[in-house]
């Protein structure tokens, strides 16, 4: 309760003290090419498996000669838009984001170059932290726009080349019952999940104490946080928003 | 000037300030001088403002800057530089961005100008021509005078040094001390330095305080160190060998 606590006093800290806009603007474009320009390959990377993998293992489970093949790029849309694209990458993100903001903050504290801010009478939570939150939540929906369409590509690719189901029937079945708001549902969590992996990596980053040790724990338990806050809230945005 | 009055901070139940009170000059270097574990650093967090004391106050030429209002302790702040004991430069930044960090975030002058006052800066602490350099590439003695450079950038009127002379050898800790003795006198401002070696002491000593165990026991000059009277600064003074060996003579 304490941290949760300490997190939320953390939180409350970015807004006070601010710097200019033209300071934030210019830490913002950096922290975009940091966290979402290099974070591209992989994403795209995983994207496109994530999606042929789903498509093979949806056509092997799906044995009924009642139910169309059209249903296996359905099923691929669907898994990807609602689950796959925001969640699983968001996991990657943690893992390879969260990690390096925690690090880099965590070696900031331990070399006293936050106190160096401090002492020069800069709020460093909101001079290093805030450009870093708003640079994910900027980032990290078009990671996952891009996932989702890579995913869907990567199926289309993996089912036509192993011969799992036609282009026209991919086409068709992606189209198949569209409903909008699921890609609504992925852009909120998308916002949620980029907070959350940014506030708590900066976080567990900021309050670092002791030495090279200590750095690799917090960024760690930054992205095991990350993720553990990613699946609570998956949960609770899929109970509050898909169930009527 | 800056006045401290009775400093008092624990950390859970251990008491690490006692009632500490002094007075650091404009102008001359104020030493605070102890063995490891006596409160130096914590004194001087205290005195910045990275640590908020229990008790006791910090005056800053008369402006009260423990429980100032936010607007006047940054104010303060934006008066204040600081050397870190590892110099603490921003490792993403090359030397000149690191010099010119505290003009680029705390002023608005134009960046021709900001450029004058960093190679000014640079100039002033030997190192010209050294503005593309990452802090990576710089030896502890370079990084140390960036970090001086940085510090007084800003035309700041209070210097801080933190242990400037860790981990470097005699001869390049003794230009440190010096670089900070010049600055002191020729910018006119209060710097106090936190150090445990006697060769600072001996070679730039002007006003001593002499803390042990949280407490403030002697206050001086390097004349008047070697005949305190004191046991507890005379074991800290005659330590080594060779401070031994002239104590003998």
């Amino acid at each position: 309760m304490k941290t949760i606590g300490k997190y939320f006093i953390f939180l409350g800290q970015l807004f006070v003290r601010r710097e200019t806009f033209s300071t934030y603007f210019h830490l913002v474009m950096e922290e975009c090419i940091q966290i979402g320009i290099n974070s591209i390959f992989l994403v795209a990377l995983v994207a496109t498996f994530m999606g042929a993998v789903t498509t093979v293992q949806t056509a092997y489970n799906l044995v009924s000669p009642l139910i169309p093949n059209y249903i296996i790029a359905t099923v691929v849309r669907d898994m990807t838009i609602l689950e796959l694209a925001p969640t699983i990458i968001g996991i990657i993100y943690a893992g390879k984001v969260g990690s390096s903001m925690a690090g880099g903050l965590g070696t900031m504290r331990i070399t006293e170059q936050i106190d160096a801010l401090e002492v020069m009478g800069i709020n460093s939570a909101s001079y290093l932290v805030l450009p870093k939150i708003i640079a994910s939540l900027l980032m990290y929906p078009m990671l996952v726009i891009l996932a989702g369409v890579l995913s869907i590509l990567g199926g289309a690719m993996a089912g036509t080349v192993t011969g799992i189901i036609t282009p026209a029937d991919y086409k068709y079945g992606i189209q198949y019952i569209f409903v909008e708001y699921m890609v609504e549902f992925a852009l909120i969590k998308s916002y949620v999940f980029a907070f959350l992996i940014a506030s708590i990596s900066s976080f567990k980053g900021y309050y670092t104490t002791g030495g090279a040790l200590e750095v690799g724990k917090a960024s760690t338990r930054a992205v095991t946080d990350s993720i553990i806050a990613i699946l609570i809230a998956d949960y609770l945005l899929a109970e509050m928003l898909l169930t009527s | 000037m800056i006045e401290i009055n009775n400093i008092n901070k624990s950390f859970e139940s251990k008491q690490i300030l006692m009632d500490i009170n002094g007075t650091f000059e404009k102008g001359i270097p104020n030493l605070i001088i102890g063995s490891s574990g006596t409160g130096k650093s914590v004194l001087l967090k205290c005195i910045v403002g990275l640590i908020l004391p229990d008790t006791g106050t910090v005056n800053y030429d008369g402006r009260e800057f423990t429980h100032a209002s936010r607007t006047l302790k940054t104010e303060i702040r934006r008066e204040i530089g600081m050397l870190f004991q590892g110099s603490a430069l921003f490792d993403s930044k090359n030397v000149e961005q690191n010099v010119m960090f505290p003009l680029d975030v705390l002023t608005k002058i134009p960046l021709d100008e900001k450029l004058d006052r960093v190679n000014f800066c640079l100039k002033r602490v030997g190192l010209e021509n050294t503005n593309k350099l990452m802090p990576s590439e710089l030896s502890g003695g370079m990084q140390k005078r960036v970090g001086i450079a940085r510090a007084i950038v800003n035309n700041s009127n209070y210097l801080f040094c933190d242990e400037p002379n860790s981990g470097l050898d005699p001869q390049t800790a003794i230009l440190i001390d010096e670089l900070i003795q010049e600055i002191t006198v020729e910018f006119d401002i209060t710097t106090i330095v936190v150090t445990h070696d006697m060769n600072s002491v001996m070679g730039i000593g002007e006003k001593i305080m002499f803390m042990y165990k949280g407490r403030k026991l002697w206050e001086g000059n390097k004349k008047d160190i070697t005949h305190s009277g004191v046991p507890e600064l005379d074991d800290f003074v005659f330590a080594n060998k060779v401070m031994k060996s002239l104590k003998k003579q």
